[in-house]
């Protein structure tokens, strides 16, 4: 079972980008857990939600606790919150961030997610959209294919710069 | 049709193809997905349903048993509070022999303010004369939904059935749910004493000694008949879209030395347990409790039992350990873990089994072996 | 409604069941709380009424009302749901219930028989135990006032609503009518004196009502889309009332009424008279 967390703020759409995540992983044929974590949820407040995609129906419903891969959609949060907490040996983290950072013992990617949601105008009540284009550097990262995260975001958006900002986010993540 | 939805969407997807002609329904923390989701659908027409927005949930099901005693198709959702409040009104539409379906999303009991998962909400209505069964995915929350509907409108049933799904656990994960095409499998209802002005009648009318007691065993009369109407009911849904379900879903039971029992997410979760514990060497199984009422025949024998509550009866013990102890006459080791949404991981469940004593009560978190 | 019911000798509240039912024809299901017409309909297998009759917990007759009217006109069917509940029922453990099926615009009558306390209990005080009189739960006279459920009912604004009186069964029958032509809620509040209750002689029911009446104490009215109508016999107890001490002095449960709660008593008729007058007017 691959595990995920995203880390996020109340309003960036963490959730969403959880929810996504779980839709492309079912359109590559696998399983998949969404879970935000509610607690009491206030817009600009450190959240936390988590993605659990397998080969086999999904048991677990506790949180987790050893994630493989850590998803960063807001930098500032890391002043706050240790999202390195619990990662696994060796796991992964993606930044959403246009610089990229260095953690001994964990391989880290990252692209410029804001700066893509501004291009392409993703923009609601003044928060750039990241939920959209964050899927398409986990499809680079391997996590899910970039043809089921297109279909995923598709499906749930009608809006193609969805789209474009997710092809985007794919090209510019360094190999 | 696959798609990813929570199992409040589930539950609300489910009751629109069932078609139900009035919902009544007060929000709850966390139903509240569910009213919202069939509202939409309702003024999207999505729905055909007359959707009452009553003002409490005593309303809301005393409208559900006005409406139902017409003969239609009736759906409400409820949580935690939101049932207590309606606990006369539960009592009332099983009394009144009413096929009302309704979604509870289990949830912990004030005070303090905990809108996290339990079961004491819907174990303090054992008695009141509803079907209950609990479910462990966004899919079964999906399917129980469904079939709800045909159990409880069956003429060898009309009873009201309630289905349970843990608050936020299942109400707000999101999984993958198969919608179906669900074709003739909820026949039409047809309810054979509907109010009728051509046939006047009285309807719970004063009652004497020598007549209350008849319509109580009716009530169980029925309730034991509701066994069969479900495993048909089961079966037939398991010819038809493929998915089984039955009384207990049991897994790794038939070798194993020892079986954990519990109700909903943490019966799923169990599994895991199960599977870590085997890897130890430890013939483990697990048999999740899906129907507590009727409650199911479990045999148990030559077992060791761990049975993991989220509730508890104070003064007596956790309520379902207590159930399985009164039907079974077995000793077992009961663990009282999960209360107001407490974290418990399959690693604590594998834990639970590793330490059982059995005859003896403990609390997860208090650490202590009572 | 059949001959033979199972109510108190001299009981107010089946002449006015008699004449809400005539009104209502046969196409009419009737919802009834726990009250004393929970009693009155008979004991199981039997029933007096030639209507079916759904009853329903204490605090639950308009919310069953509202499930059943919605159910019906979704069928198609215009049947009238009337909700039928007695002052515990309404002004008391039922007034959340009956606030929402009227915000929600229920299409149903809403009645309610006042005999101004929980009758078949044994005549606890209610909501609606006017000032003064004694039930068991006070024994030394209520020091409250009534609760004046026709205000708080006309702040829902239905389309029609009236005040009615067991003692003028022929209102009854013309207000009944009048209120099932509407569509949405509509309400109706008759006085139903009871013997054993208010303690005087079983055959004196009718002229109990007729005495409320032109006392003042009891004041027949229509508020129609907000018209207020004051009836003909109120319009002349307002020209010239009787005294209010015509209508407690036969009733035991008045007896030995302190004069100062007969004032406030008084003063709440004049009260009340000015102001439906002044509305009257002006909604003329």
């Amino acid at each position: 079972m691959f595990e995920i967390r995203i880390h996020s703020r109340g309003g960036q759409g963490g959730v969403t980008a959880a929810r996504l995540l779980a839709m492309a992983a079912l359109h590559d044929g696998k399983y998949a857990t969404a879970c935000p974590f509610y607690g009491a949820e206030r817009r600009g407040a450190p959240i936390v939600s988590f993605v659990l995609i397998d080969d086999k129906p999904i048991k677990v419903y506790s949180q987790i606790r050893q994630p493989d891969m850590v998803v960063v959609l807001d930098e500032s949060v890391m002043d706050v919150v240790d999202v390195l907490h619990g990662l696994r040996k060796g796991g992964r983290i993606f930044l959403n961030s246009p610089v990229n950072k260095e953690f001994a013992g964990f391989e880290c990617k990252n692209v410029d997610l804001t700066g893509i949601a501004l291009r392409e105008n993703l923009v609601v009540a003044g928060s750039p959209i990241l939920n959209t284009p964050v899927l398409g550097a986990l499809a680079k990262m391997g996590v899910i294919t970039a043809d089921s995260a297109k279909k995923a975001i598709r499906e749930m958006l009608s809006d193609e710069h969805n789209v474009k900002a997710a092809e985007a986010a794919y090209k510019e993540m360094s190999a | 049709m696959k798609k990813i939805a929570t199992g409040n969407k589930a539950v609300a997807e489910a009751v629109m193809q069932a078609a139900p002609t009035v919902v009544a329904a007060y929000p709850i923390t966390p139903q509240t997905e569910i009213v919202e989701q069939i509202a939409e659908f309702v003024t999207s027409g999505r729905m055909p349903a007359k959707y009452i927005a009553v003002e409490s949930e005593h309303s809301a099901m005393a409208a559900c048993i006005g409406a139902s005693i017409t003969g239609v198709r009736t759906f409400t959702a409820t949580s935690s509070h939101g049932l207590l409040y309606m606990h006369e009104m539960t009592n009332w539409a099983a009394g009144a022999r009413l096929p009302i379906v309704m979604a509870n999303v289990n949830r912990s009991l004030g005070p303090g303010w905990n809108i996290w998962a339990e079961h004491t909400d819907a174990l303090q209505e054992r008695d009141t004369g509803w079907l209950q069964v609990y479910v462990s995915t966004v899919q079964e929350a999906y399917d129980a939904t469904l079939m709800a509907f045909r159990i409880a409108e069956h003429h060898d049933v009309l009873l009201p059935v309630m289905v349970n799904l843990d608050g936020f656990l299942l109400s707000h994960i999101m999984q993958p749910v198969d919608t179906v095409e669900l074709g003739d499998f909820i026949p039409p209802i047809h309810l054979p004493y509907a109010i009728d002005p051509k046939h006047p009648a009285g309807y719970g009318t004063l009652t004497g000694p020598d007549q209350q007691f008849k319509f109580r065993w009716e009530i169980e009369r029925s309730m034991r008949d509701s066994v069969k109407v479900i495993e048909e009911t089961e079966k037939d849904f398991a010819k038809r879209f493929g998915r089984k379900y039955g009384f207990t879903e049991d897994y790794r039971c038939e070798d194993a030395d020892v079986i954990v029992i519990a109700m909903g997410t943490l019966g799923k979760e169990a599994e895991v347990a199960v599977d870590l514990l085997r890897n130890e060497g430890i013939k483990a199984g697990s048999m999740r409790i899906r129907w507590l009422r009727p409650f199911p025949k479990l045999d148990l024998k030559g077992k060791e039992v761990v049975v993991i509550d989220r509730d508890y009866s104070f003064g007596f013990g956790g309520i379902v350990a207590g159930e399985i102890r009164s039907k079974t006459g077995i000793s077992l080791y009961s663990v009282i873990a999960g209360i107001g949404g407490q974290e418990v991981t399959y690693d604590d469940i594998a834990g639970f089994v590793r330490t059982r004593r059995i005859g003896e009560e403990f609390w997860f978190g208090v650490n202590a072996h009572v | 409604m059949l001959k033979c019911t199972s109510a108190c000798a001299g009981c107010s509240d089946s002449l006015a069941l008699r004449y809400v039912l005539k009104a209502a024809g046969p196409d009419t299901v009737m919802v009834v709380p726990a009250c004393c017409t929970s009693v009155i309909q008979g004991i199981y297998p039997n029933t007096a009424f030639n209507v079916p009759v759904y009853n329903i917990a204490f605090g639950a007759a308009a919310a069953c009302a509202s499930g059943m009217s919605n159910a019906f006109r979704a069928a198609g069917k215009k049947t009238n749901v009337i909700a039928y509940a007695g002052d515990g029922g309404t002004l008391d453990i039922g007034i959340q219930a009956m606030s929402g099926a009227f915000e929600r615009g229920t299409d149903f009558l809403y009645i309610c028989y006042d005999n101004e306390a929980y009758g078949n209990t044994g005549m606890q005080r209610s909501g609606g135990t006017p000032m003064g009189a004694k039930t068991t739960t006070t024994p030394t006279g209520k020091t409250d006032a009534k609760k004046d459920i026709d205000m708080i009912i006309a702040a829902h604004d239905p389309p029609y609503m009236a005040t009615a009186c067991a003692a003028y069964p022929q209102d009854i029958f013309k207000k009944v009518q009048k209120a099932l032509t509407f569509r949405g809620p509509t309400f109706l509040h008759i006085l139903a004196p009871c013997p054993p209750g208010w303690r005087y002689p079983t055959e004196k029911s009718v002229e109990m009502g007729k005495l409320a009446v032109k006392t003042g104490m009891w004041v027949l009215y229509e508020r129609e889309y907000g018209k207020v109508t004051i009836g003909p016999q109120s319009k002349a107890a307002m020209k010239k009332s009787l005294p209010l001490e015509d209508y407690l002095s036969p009733q035991g449960r008045f007896k030995g009424i302190d004069p100062q709660v007969v004032e406030i008593l008084k003063q709440r008729i004049a009260k009340n008279f000015k102001r439906l007058t002044a509305e009257e007017e002006a909604s003329a």
